[in-house]
């Protein structure tokens, strides 16, 4: 690699730096999370128990994706992609759904 | 013309928003991927409720919430590798990665030693015990498999990308002005925690 006078192309964007005390808030926020879950999977809320869990998986996700992942900080685009993938993964669960009431 | 020739010549391009663009699109390649395998295990629940509850029970709760806590633990080690990096540390830097790849070791560590209890009990894919189960428990445990098998080889996966990514700064290829190798490593880190918050509720939590 030549590294000399290389231009730094980072026009796109200013690094943002996410201070260590916030990501071990985070941190305890998902272990916070994960307790609540296994608490309330104990309790036994019958069918309950999935939604609940689910609710707070998608939580956990969001806190990941969007301090461990940076997408806070990040450009309008990715989250804009990440809305089209998780939405094509709705249809294909939906479509799977719907095909699977029908053929029964 | 030759004074532009020769910028050109020195001009290297470098597109740190480009590379990380292409990073997320691969994880969503992983996401369909992943999600196709969840669409089967919802039909399969949905369809076999009751022999999913009682398979579920023969899981190790424990050992489902440690990797939990291990998994992420590890991604926020990864995480903070990176601002370690922006300000300089690259030793600490160095070693947050490092942190990380033990904790994928040591989620390894409790995977195998998990696996092979299940084994042991004579459960797993063909199994005589396993083939005399009704079938929806047969399903439970081959999704059990298939997905948190594949699940176990992106934590291998992650742990090679980053001792490419820890070569790299020995090598003076990541440096605090030029870490997007190791913002990559960590994003793909993050999809593996990001599946297994998933896998965790929906495999060990049925009650």
């Amino acid at each position: 690699m030549n590294d000399h006078h290389a231009t730094q192309h980072s026009s796109h964007e200013e690094a943002h730096v996410i201070e260590y005390g916030k990501y071990i808030f985070v941190w305890l926020s998902l272990i916070a999370f994960t307790g609540i879950t296994v608490t309330a999977a104990g309790i036994g809320l019958g069918n309950w128990t999935i939604v609940l869990a689910l609710l707070i998986a998608s939580a956990k996700s969001w806190y990941v994706m969007n301090y461990f992942m940076h997408l806070k900080y990040e450009d309008r685009v990715f989250r804009v992609f990440i809305l089209v993938a998780l939405i094509t993964l709705a249809i294909f669960i939906t479509f799977t759904f719907w095909d699977y009431s029908f053929t029964r | 013309m030759s004074s532009s020739t020769q910028s050109a010549v020195h001009h290297v391009h470098r597109d740190d928003y480009g590379s990380r663009m292409g990073m997320w699109l691969f994880l969503f390649t992983e996401l369909i991927l992943f999600g196709g395998l969840f669409i089967v295990y919802a039909v399969y629940r949905f369809t076999h409720q009751q022999e999913f509850h009682i398979a579920a029970q023969e899981l190790n709760t424990t050992v489902g919430l440690v990797n939990t806590i291990i998994l992420l633990t590890s991604s926020m080690t990864a995480a903070m590798s990176i601002t370690a990096m922006q300000k300089g540390n690259i030793r600490f830097s160095k070693g947050l990665v490092w942190v990380t790849i033990m904790f994928a070791l040591a989620f390894m560590v409790n995977k195998y030693f998990e696996w092979s209890a299940k084994i042991h009990h004579d459960i797993y894919p063909g199994s005589k015990e396993l083939l005399n189960k009704p079938e929806g428990e047969i399903l439970y445990f081959g999704l059990y498999y298939v997905m948190t098998g594949l699940h176990a080889l992106h934590v291998i996966v992650g742990v090679v990308f980053f001792l490419f990514i820890l070569r790299h700064i020995t090598q003076g290829k990541i440096q605090p002005t030029r870490y997007v190798r190791l913002e990559n490593a960590a994003l793909y880190w993050h999809l593996v925690d990001l599946i297994w918050i998933f896998l965790f509720p929906l495999f060990y939590l049925i009650h």
